[in-house]
């Protein structure tokens, strides 16, 4: 017997600025405190129980009501990548390393925020004038690059982090903005919390640190201790055409095909119950989905998936373009997409589900 | 012949056709249903409970804990090496990537099988500079279809090398061996165990070419004092080998360490005694490179002390792995001698 | 003042490579025994020191630890009377020719690392750094009597005695990290004459330079409130002088990065100023490089702080260290345990004004 969901949560004018205030606070792995802030205000209301952890994850509980429900873990990483100010060179200049995995070429010549007065900072180069056409061909190493306050002060100190200075903005169909990986993850679970389903434990991780190494959900899962795992994150999206015009066969996933599920990341072989699940689940609900092409990346998942006995576990991605810069791509459709699947997923979830061993 | 040795003869032709069986079974990372149901056939019977974990590992308890017992976990990984569709070309060639590591020579060439029973072959676009190593991104596998439609294999299809057992006397040659020579090692293990005051727990693990995956969830929920993994190590006893390793036929290899772990050293010298003592043959080894799944077990919950014992395999993360039965019988026996052996720690 | 010269000498002097630290770890035991209410080994061998609180009510534990175990070299084959070797923990190949070590086989062997003569080694390595599996050991016996006394797997340790430089620097091996068992004794004796409403667990752990094994097992074993690392970092000298080296004599450093709670630094900064200790913030974007890597996310996660005892030449033989920095240090923790009072749990916060 299929249960229809009900109050089906909608991507609306209130969940769209909502997502904007997560996308324009910085909050980088390690340093997660305006996200959390956010996140604490939207879900409180809404939920049984909730803890801020040893690591500062947000961990929430939202009870069902049916006899026999299975713990269902939902992960959404609050972190992004970014900067940390290292040594004060003098006269404002700031030396700094990276956080999390980025393309030192994406970092000249951009804006940035600094801490969580968002101070403003940029990323300078050396005139084109002043370049030989040798060193034009050669990449600018992290070490020469500075992060510049303008002079000297006392209000910004070694020790504070940094992210890109970008405010979110709508280009018709698309979102722009920094950190939609996970902001979209973070938006998405604080929706689901508000409309959280009878038939299962809702146990909602907001995570931290998952830039550096999955670190907040590594003791979430144990907390939690849930049945099952769902990650929200975002995927990036390489659907843009290759230099000679040949096919694209290293797309990852694509912009407009819906939310993407993952079978095998570089750190997760998600479970095939899980899998199966929400495709049929997608398919009764006439939902558009895609499959990520297998390889490369890596969420919570990868963390989740080993804690204790073992957490059957996959993850569910909106597509964007950028990831890890300051100017992320996506399409407000697949977020819907996305939300929807998810909400319809979780309303289908019984202990049958996992009655059967994983294969 | 004495009768020990048609003994010995049966007990050998006993453990190849267990090995020839289990060497056949797809099931690279993941997706190891096919190999755990076989294992669970044989070692259900030899077994005082059976259970299979979130994870897919299967766990086979022998004992339970008595006076002055230990609680003892025995793993071997059940997975092999595979690869995985990542895209159906407008010309039906499959594009793939890995799972666990596989050097682009070992790939060319090779005959694949996926789980759905589709085969094909492994070949790569031609460049004029055949000394260039192709990476695996420019690889592709050709199953004879002509376009997406049509294609028998979808995206995230899996698949492992086809290959066919060799059986040379003394020699054994097969796909898949890595793994599954430790599961013979530990079925027949249990097969010869008798009654023990210790609880011993023989594990089959899942997701170790793709980094010891199942490992944890397996030790913790276990929970055992001593562990001990039993895996192959590549032998360097061929041609213009610079290492100076193992060889085949000399013996089980008792790793001191590898490139992630330090064996418990009393784990070491109960494992050296027990063989000297018993008149087994054995090899040390020192790994700088490369790693078992020994060092997660090591570090679960309170500690668990740990000891990896090898079969010396030549052409390992091939199509085509050899091992010496002589060694994967020596190996029973020391395990066996081990279990028995009230020697404290 | 000096005081912990001694013991810390004889910390050096006993071998205690990763995997196989016995013989350091029965001197921690001897050492800490009269300081601590209950002493025990865990599993696999870290030295666990119980100084129970005072007060009668459950109260929260604190684990203070410092890695016991050093970087060496092991056996890997033995060749003609010579021994190839590799690493445990992370040792620069470019130190070793020319230095003194002892094979522990079945008897301890005095020996020599060998960079061979060019003509011995391929031509593509002529007159560069040599890589570690073409060096030798050279211990000065017949062929026979090498292979009758040394196995594939036997420990090879540094041999260089410690000695006292000009102004009261001590220059030794395994400086990483006996300095910090040393402060962290500093600490036990310093406490033995205080009230505490805290338990405390002195940890000596092992395996730090091969995984954390150590970190992570006693940390899921104890679980306490809160964890401090007490580690060597990197002092100032000759090509280490950027914003990540801090000088001899300068004092303890203090952690800050993804690793350290942010109460906790900012407590330990505050009780340095009021007490005239000085201090240097320790900058980590990365990996701390130390046993709170680990101990942050035992069970359900463990709030940590890293203190550094900055020395130079890390990972060679001729390591060198300030004592007065140990003394600090080990002062500076013994202040922060007694100041703990039951609620102090309760005021770790996150800075957003939730719970």
């Amino acid at each position: 017997m299929m249960v229809m969901p009900e109050n089906t949560p909608v991507i609306g004018k209130t969940q769209i600025r909502l997502l904007e205030r997560l996308c324009n606070a910085v909050a980088v792995s390690g340093d997660e405190a305006e996200v959390r802030a956010i996140v604490l205000e939207e879900i409180r209301p809404h939920t049984d129980d909730i803890k801020i952890d040893a690591l500062g994850n947000v961990l929430a509980i939202r009870h069902g009501q049916s006899r026999h429900r299975l713990r269902v873990m939902l992960a959404a990483h609050m972190d992004e990548v970014g900067f940390m100010l290292t040594a004060n060179d003098g006269e404002g200049l700031f030396r700094f390393e990276t956080i999390g995995s980025m393309d030192v070429r994406q970092l000249v010549g951009k804006r940035v925020w600094v801490g969580r007065e968002h101070i403003p900072g940029v990323i300078g180069a050396r005139p084109i004038h002043l370049t030989t056409s040798e060193d034009s061909i050669r990449e600018i190493p992290l070490e020469a690059l500075r992060i510049d306050i303008g002079t000297e002060n006392e209000i910004v100190k070694p020790g504070e982090r940094a992210a890109f200075a970008t405010r979110f903005t709508r280009l018709g169909p698309s979102l722009r903005a920094k950190a939609l990986d996970d902001r979209l993850g973070v938006a998405t679970l604080a929706e689901l919390v508000r409309h959280a389903p009878p038939n299962i434990d809702l146990l909602a991780a907001f995570t931290t640190q998952e830039e550096i190494g999955h670190r907040g959900a590594i003791v979430a899962a144990y907390a939690l201790n849930p049945d099952l795992a769902i990650v929200i994150d975002s995927t990036p999206a390489f659907d843009i055409p290759s230099h000679d015009g040949s096919e694209n066969t290293s797309y990852n996933t694509r912009l407009g095909k819906g939310p993407a599920l993952y079978i095998a990341d570089s750190g997760t072989l998600s479970d095939p119950r899980l899998v199966r699940f929400l495709m049929e689940t997608a398919g009764m609900n006439k939902i558009p989905f895609q499959l990520r092409q297998p390889g490369g990346g890596g969420t919570d998942a990868a963390a989740i998936q080993q804690a204790r006995t073992g957490i059957p576990s996959i993850s569910v991605s909106v597509p964007g373009r950028y990831a890890h810069t300051a100017m992320g791509l996506c399409r407000l459709e697949d977020w819907k997409n996305t939300l929807k699947l998810l909400h319809a997923a979780l309303w289908r979830i019984t202990p049958a589900l996992l009655g059967k061993e994983r294969r | 012949m004495t009768v020990k040795e048609y003994e010995h003869l049966e007990r050998g032709n006993g453990l190849k056709s267990l090995i020839k069986k289990l060497v056949e079974i797809i099931s690279p990372p993941g997706y190891e249903a096919a190999i755990r149901d076989l294992i669970r056939l044989e070692v259900q019977p030899l077994s005082d409970e059976v259970h299979v974990d979130a994870l897919g590992n299967l766990i086979a308890r022998k004992g339970e804990l008595g006076k002055n017992g230990r609680k003892i976990m025995l793993t071997a990984h059940m997975d092999e090496i595979g690869l995985i569709a990542t895209h159906v070309d407008n010309n039906g060639f499959i594009r793939f990537t890995t799972l666990g590591s596989i050097q682009p020579q070992v790939l060319a060439g090779a005959q694949v099988r996926f789980l759905n029973g589709i085969e094909g072959v492994i070949r790569f676009q031609t460049f004029s500079r055949t000394s260039e190593l192709t990476p695996v991104e420019k690889m592709f596998i050709d199953v004879g279809a002509t376009n997406p439609g049509s294609c028998p294999v979808k995206v995230e299809d899996v698949a492992a090398f086809k290959g066919g057992f060799l059986d040379l006397g003394r020699r054994l040659v097969a796909r898949s061996m890595d793994g599954r020579v430790g599961v013979a090692v530990l079925i027949e293990t249990m097969r010869r165990l008798k009654g023990t005051t210790d609880e011993v727990n023989f594990v089959f693990t899942t997701q170790a070419e793709v980094g010891a995956r199942g490992m944890a969830p397996a030790a913790y929920g276990v929970d055992p004092e001593i562990g001990i993994t039993v895996n192959a190590t590549p032998a360097s006893d061929t041609p213009d080998d610079p290492r100076l390793g193992t060889a085949l036929g000399k013996g089980p290899v008792i790793q001191v360490k590898d490139g992630r772990m330090v064996a418990a050293p009393q784990i070491v010298d109960w494992m050296v005694h027990t063989a000297e003592k018993n008149r087994i043959p054995y090899q040390r080894e020192v790994l700088s490179l490369g790693s078992t799944e020994a060092h997660v077990m090591q570090l679960t919950r309170l500690g668990v002390l740990s000891g990896m014992l090898a079969i010396p395999c030549r052409y390992l993360h091939s199509a085509s792995e050899m091992v010496d039965i002589e060694d994967v019988h020596n190996a029973v026996h020391l395990l066996v001698a081990l279990l028995e052996s009230r020697q404290k720690l | 003042m000096n005081d912990i010269l001694p013991f810390l000498k004889s910390l050096v002097a006993a071998p205690g490579l990763s995997g196989y630290e016995s013989p350091v770890a029965r001197l921690i035991e001897a050492k800490w025994r009269p300081l601590v209410d209950e002493l025990s080994l865990s599993r696999l061998g870290s030295v666990h020191g119980l100084r129970k609180s005072n007060i009668s009510e459950p109260p929260r534990s604190i684990m203070i630890t410092a890695h016991m175990d050093a970087i060496g070299l092991m056996v890997t084959s033995v060749v003609d009377g010579f021994l190839h070797i590799t690493n445990i923990g992370d040792v620069d190949p470019r130190i070793l020719p020319g230095q003194p070590v002892i094979v522990h086989g079945l008897k301890d062997l005095p020996g020599v690392v060998v960079l061979p003569p060019g003509k011995l080694l391929p031509e593509s390595l002529a007159d560069r750094p040599i890589p570690l599996e073409h060096l030798l050991v050279d211990v000065g016996l017949e062929p026979g009597r090498v292979t009758q006394l040394v196995r594939i797997g036997d420990l090879v340790s540094f041999a260089s005695e410690p000695v006292e430089l000009v102004g009261g620097l001590l220059s030794a091996h395994s400086l990483d990290n006996r300095v910090s068992v040393a402060a962290l004794t500093v600490c036990l004796e310093e406490l033995q004459s205080r009230t505490l409403a805290w338990d405390v667990w002195a940890v000596a752990t092992v395996q730090e330079e091969i995984g954390l094994a150590g970190a992570a097992t006693s940390s899921f074993q104890i679980k306490p409130d809160i964890a401090i690392v007490v580690d060597a970092t990197y002092g100032k000298g000759p090509s280490a002088d950027d914003w990540n080296t801090f000088g001899l004599g300068s004092g303890p450093t203090l952690g800050w990065g993804a690793e350290i709670h942010p109460f906790l630094y900012n407590e330990f900064k505050e009780l340095a100023e009021r007490l005239g200790i000085p201090s240097s913030m320790e900058i980590m974007p990365g990996p701390s490089g130390t046993d709170a890597y680990a101990m942050q996310l035992a069970a359900a996660g463990i709030p940590c702080f890293v203190l550094g005892i900055p020395i130079r030449y890390m990972h060679t033989p001729v390591e060198v260290v300030a004592p007065k920095d140990i003394l600090r240090t080990g002062r500076l923790l013994a202040e922060f345990i007694t100041y703990l009072q039951p609620g102090f749990l309760d005021g770790i916060t996150w800075d957003d004004g939730h719970a």
